[in-house]
C-alpha cells in the first residue's frame, strides 16, 4: 500500500468482465508508471478469484466477497469499495463511467469527501496533484482540469485508453468486509432482458442509424426505405428509443447495443460520448447531420452537412438506380 | 406519495459554445438555456407517480436560466408546487456545490421521493442527484429507465440500466432519491395556452436556502473544444450530389451490388 498506488474497479458482466475493465487497467499501468506506485484491480462478489488471471495487468488483486455483493446494488457496493480505499489510500481510483460507476463514484466521492471527475479521457500527475482531461457537453467541449486531494477518484470515459499487454505482479488476495455488509434501502430483485422477435442489429453488416434530427415518427418510415435499399436494419440513438418510435432493441450506445457493421450511416446523431461507445468499431462510418462542429464528424470517415430527411429519399433513389 | 423533483438549466448544445476571455469556463451570457434533458424525464415520471397512485409533485429549482419558463411549463403539465432558490451571479454553482443548497430546500418539504436527471451535460465534477443523496443523508440509486409504485407500502420499484438492453429490477425503500435517465413515457407536450394560463394562476415559492461555496476539489484550468485526429471527408455539392457520391463509395467498397 502506498499514496501512490492506483485503485481500479473492475467490472464482472456475467461470466466476464467488461470490455471497460481493460481500458482502466491500461489506464492504471500508466499513471502508476508515472507516480511510481502499483495497480490495484478490485473486484467485488463471489466470483472475483475467478477473474484474477484476466486481470494480470494489475500488482494486487483485491477479491472482495459477501453475500450482500451476489448481485449488484449500491449500498452493499460502495461500501466494500470504501473499505479497500479507506485501508490502500490509493492516489486516484478510476471507475468507468457505466451504470455502477455513476452510482458508486460519486457515493464514494461524497462519503470520502474527495474530488471525482466524469468524463475523463486522460490523465498524469502534476505535482502532487493530477491533470485530468475531461469530456462534457455531449463530447463538444474538453476540460483540463487539475486534482489536488487524494484520492482522486475519477470516472473513465469508455474508449479512451486502449487495452494493453502489461503484465503486474498479479497477486491476488481474498478479503471479506471487515463487519457482514448491511442489504440497504435498495435491493436487488430481478434481471429483465429485452423481448425477443425484433431485428438484432448486432448481426447486421449494414446500419441506418436515426438521432433526434428525425424530428418526428413519420419519418422514420424514410429510414426504413433506406435501409431496405441497402439491405441493413435501422437503428437509433437515445432519444428516438425514449420517444417510443423505435424499441430498445434498436438503441446503439452506453445503454444500447455495441454494433461493429460494415457500414454505419449515422443519420441526425450529433456523436455524444454514449453513443459513440456502441458505434466507433464499425468498418465505415458516414454521417450526415446540419451542425458541422456535430462530435460525429470526429469519429465519421465521411460526411455531408445536409439535412438527413432531404438526402434519405435521395440516397434511396441513388442506389435502387447503382441496381438497375 | 408526495415526490420533489429538481429541474436544472443547461446551455442548449444546437447553439455554438463559447468560451469566456480567461478560456477556463463558458460564456454563459453567449449561451441560451433549456431544460436539461433527463430531468425533464425525472418530472414527467413523478407525474406519472402521481397519476397513478395520487399524492403531490413540487418542483425545485435555483431561480437561473429560463427557470420561470420552465417551472409554469412543469405547472401545466400537472406539478403542485414550485420553489425557487435564489441564486446571485451569473454563474450556477457546481453540481456538488448545489446539492447543499438543494439538500437545503428540499428537507422541510418532507418528500417520500426525490427524483433528479442523473447527468446534466455541462457538470464535471459528477451528477447533482447522488451528492444530494448524500446531503439528504437518503438511499440513492441512478440510471434509471421507469419508476412503479410496489405492491409493498412504503417501496417502488425501479429499473436500472445495463448495457444491452438489459434492466435491473430493484426494490426502493422510501424515502430515496433516484437518478432518473428515462421516465416510463416520453416527457408530455402542454400547448402553450396552459403554460400562458399557469403564468397567470401558479405562485412561486421562494426558499431560504442559501448558497455557500464549497471547498474547490477540481479546478478547471482551460477549455477547448476536441481536435480530432482524423475529421471525417466532408462531401460536397447538392443533396443529390452527395447521395450519388455516397452511393459511389458504397458501390468502391462493394456494399451495393
Ligand atoms: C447513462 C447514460 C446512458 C446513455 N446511453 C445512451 C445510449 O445507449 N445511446 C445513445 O444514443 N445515447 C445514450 N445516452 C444519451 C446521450 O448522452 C445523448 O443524449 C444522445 O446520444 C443524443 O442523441 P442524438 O444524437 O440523437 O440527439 P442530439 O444530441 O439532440 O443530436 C441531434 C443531431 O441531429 C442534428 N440534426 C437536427 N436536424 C437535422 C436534420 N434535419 N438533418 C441532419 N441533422 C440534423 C443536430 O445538428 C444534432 O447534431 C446516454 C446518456 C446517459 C447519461
Ligand atoms: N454484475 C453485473 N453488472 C452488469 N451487468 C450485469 C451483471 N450481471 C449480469 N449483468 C447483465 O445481465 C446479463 C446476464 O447476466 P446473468 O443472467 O447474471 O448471467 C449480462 O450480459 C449483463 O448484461
Amino acid at each position: 500500500m502506498s499514496d501512490q498506488d492506483v485503485l481500479v474497479l473492475a467490472e464482472a458482466r456475467g461470466d466476464a468482465l467488461a470490455d471497460v475493465t481493460f481500458e482502466l487497467l491500461a489506464a492504471g499501468r500508466e499513471l502508476a508508471r508515472a507516480t511510481g506506485g502499483q495497480v490495484l484491480a478490485v473486484v467485488l462478489g463471489p466470483n472475483g478469484a475467478a477473474h484474477a488471471p484476466a486481470l494480470a495487468a494489475a500488482d494486487r488483486i483485491i477479491a472482495v466477497d459477501d453475500p450482500q455483493l451476489a448481485e449488484y446494488s449500491p449500498e452493499p457496493f460502495a461500501s466494500a469499495l470504501r473499505e479497500v480505499v479507506e485501508a490502500e489510500q490509493p492516489r486516484a481510483v478510476l471507475t468507468a463511467s457505466t451504470s455502477i460507476g455513476w452510482d458508486v463514484a460519486p457515493l464514494l466521492a461524497a462519503r470520502l469527501d474527495a474530488p471525482l471527475a466524469t468524463g475523463c479521457q486522460a490523465i498524469r500527475p502534476d505535482g502532487d496533484g493530477l491533470l485530468v482531461t475531461a469530456s462534457f457537453c455531449g463530447g463538444k467541449m474538453l476540460a483540463e482540469c487539475r486534482v489536488a486531494a487524494s484520492p482522486a477518484i475519477l470516472m473513465m470515459l469508455p474508449g479512451s485508453y486502449r487495452p494493453t499487454d502489461e503484465t503486474g505482479k498479479g497477486e491476488l488476495e481474498q478479503r471479506k468486509p471487515a463487519a457482514p455488509l448491511e442489504p440497504g434501502a435498495i435491493a436487488f430483485e430481478q434481471w429483465i432482458y429485452p423481448e425477443a422477435g425484433d431485428v438484432d442489429i448486432t448481426q447486421q453488416d449494414v446500419l441506418v442509424a436515426v438521432g433526434r434530427g428525425i424530428q418526428q415518427q413519420d419519418n422514420v418510415e424514410l429510414a426504413e426505405e433506406l435501409a431496405q435499399a441497402l439491405g441493413g436494419a435501422v437503428c437509433a440513438s437515445r432519444p428516438v428509443v425514449d420517444q417510443g418510435w423505435l424499441p430498445a432493441t434498436r438503441q446503439v450506445g452506453k445503454s444500447g447495443m455495441i454494433v461493429k457493421p460494415k457500414l454505419y450511416l449515422a443519420l441526425g446523431v450529433s456523436g455524444a460520448p454514449e453513443h459513440q461507445e456502441g458505434m466507433k468499431g464499425a468498418e465505415l462510418i458516414i454521417a450526415v447531420n446540419t451542425d458541422p462542429k456535430a462530435p460525429i464528424f470526429d469519429v465519421a470517415h465521411y460526411g455531408a452537412e445536409v439535412d438527413m430527411l432531404d438526402l434519405m429519399p435521395a440516397l434511396s433513389e441513388a442506389i435502387a438506380a447503382r441496381k438497375g | 406519495m408526495n415526490i420533489v423533483v429538481v429541474v436544472r438549466q443547461v446551455p442548449d448544445l444546437i447553439e455554438p459554445l463559447e468560451i469566456v476571455p480567461s478560456g477556463d469556463a463558458l460564456d454563459l451570457d453567449a449561451a441560451s438555456f433549456i431544460l436539461n434533458e433527463s430531468d425533464d424525464h425525472a418530472l414527467e415520471q413523478a407525474l406519472l407517480l402521481k397519476e397513478a397512485g395520487g399524492g403531490s409533485v413540487t418542483v425545485v429549482a435555483l431561480d437561473f436560466g429560463d427557470v420561470d419558463n420552465t417551472l409554469y411549463t412543469a405547472v401545466a403539465k400537472g406539478a403542485d408546487r414550485i420553489v425557487k432558490i435564489a441564486c446571485d451571479g451569473d454563474t450556477p454553482p457546481a453540481p456538488r456545490d448545489s446539492a447543499a443548497v438543494y439538500a437545503e430546500a428540499i428537507k422541510p418539504l418532507e418528500a417520500e421521493l426525490v427524483l433528479v436527471g442523473v447527468q446534466a451535460h455541462d457538470e464535471l465534477d459528477g451528477g447533482l442527484s447522488p451528492f444530494l443523496a448524500a446531503a439528504l443523508e437518503l438511499p440513492y440509486v441512478g440510471v434509471i429507465r421507469g419508476v412503479k409504485a410496489d405492491d409493498a407500502p412504503g417501496t417502488v420499484a425501479a429499473c436500472k440500466e445495463f448495457p444491452g438492453a438489459v434492466m435491473a429490477r430493484m426494490s426502493v425503500k422510501l424515502p430515496a432519491v433516484l437518478g432518473i435517465l428515462g421516465a416510463d413515457q416520453p416527457p408530455r407536450y402542454v400547448p402553450v395556452s396552459r403554460i400562458r394560463g399557469a403564468m397567470k394562476t401558479a405562485q412561486f415559492e421562494e426558499s431560504a436556502a442559501t448558497l455557500a461555496a464549497g471547498e474547490l476539489l477540481l479546478s478547471v484550468s482551460r477549455l477547448y473544444p476536441p481536435a480530432p485526429a482524423t475529421r471525417a471527408e466532408m462531401l460536397s455539392g447538392s443533396e443529390e450530389e452527395i447521395a450519388g457520391r455516397i452511393a459511389e463509395i458504397l458501390a468502391e467498397k462493394g456494399l451495393v451490388k
